[in-house]
């Protein structure tokens, strides 16, 4: 089985919410969701953030959902983690 | 709780909680003032018959209430779609089922509901000493005194929430709302009693 355990997201967010209330909704998709939210770049209405999440097995479609849904978008995935669990023979 | 805390949440992200208690303090502020006016008209003039009374301040009450809620409606959902194209603009994406795109169709709801309630609840409660008339009377109150006494109340009681607001002394606050109320009523007495 394979699980993703670190992304590192370009996203785009409206100034509201702000980093801490989007965080906080990305890391309750799961129940061990470490989220770091770096802000990049500010202008009049929008942030760039890169968005760290570590995880046992993280999914990317509820926190794209999440980002949605709080008004950004997701540029790019910078970086990802993966392990495959091998079941032992 | 799940929906309180979900407007609770638009009302933040669009920054409309400072919106909502103005309007709820200016449009309450306009219809205890209101009320206080036209039960000092019937005092001033002896009108004696409480039906009548109760009849024109429930109909401006009512009046006062549709008007806040539908100009309230109509600026907010104006206001509220301008903000959501620029924001859409920036992002350079549709936001019409993100929260944003809720709070542009939610939240002048809200607003409205408290510009028009706020109004309606005041003076729902300044004329409520004419309902209990019978009461009053075996205590040698007069309602329409007792009405006026609970405008004054109101209109304190607002200055003193706005003082709070503000960071001005309470007291103070709550005596220069008070002095609006009394300047109302004088200016009525003169204007009458010619």
């Amino acid at each position: 089985m394979v699980s993703v355990k670190k992304l590192v997201l370009d996203v785009l967010k409206p100034h509201a919410p702000n980093s801490l209330e989007f965080a906080k909704a990305i890391a309750e998709q799961g129940r061990d969701y470490h989220v770091a939210i770096t802000v990049e770049e500010v202008d009049e209405k929008t942030e760039t953030v890169v968005m760290v999440i570590k995880g046992e097995d993280i999914d990317l479609n509820a926190i794209e959902q999440t980002i949605s849904a709080l008004g950004g978008s997701l540029h790019s995935i910078d970086e990802v983690e993966v392990i495959n669990h091998r079941s032992p023979d | 709780m799940r929906i309180f805390s979900w407007l609770g949440f638009l009302l933040k992200i669009t920054r409309s909680q400072v919106i909502a208690r103005r309007y709820f303090v200016v449009n309450g502020f306009d219809g205890a003032l209101t009320m206080l006016g036209i039960i000092t008209g019937f005092y001033v003039s002896g009108e004696k018959n409480t039906f009548v009374i109760v009849s024109a301040c429930l109909g401006a009450a009512v009046a006062l209430g549709v008007s806040g809620f539908s100009s309230a409606y109509i600026s907010e959902a104006a206001e509220r779609l301008k903000e959501l194209k620029e924001l859409e603009n920036a992002m350079l994406s549709d936001l019409y089922n993100s929260a944003h795109g809720q709070a542009s169709r939610f939240i002048p709801l809200v607003i409205a509901l408290i510009n028009g309630l706020a109004p309606l609840l005041f003076s729902l409660i300044i004329i409520a000493p004419l309902g209990f008339q019978s009461h009053l009377s075996a205590y040698a109150i007069d309602p329409l005194l007792a009405s006026i006494g609970i405008a004054f109340c109101i209109i304190f009681f607002l200055g003193i929430f706005l003082g709070r607001i503000g960071g001005v002394f309470w007291l103070l606050a709550g005596l220069m709302t008070l002095f609006i109320g009394l300047l109302t009523c004088g200016i009525i007495f003169l204007l009458t009693s010619y």
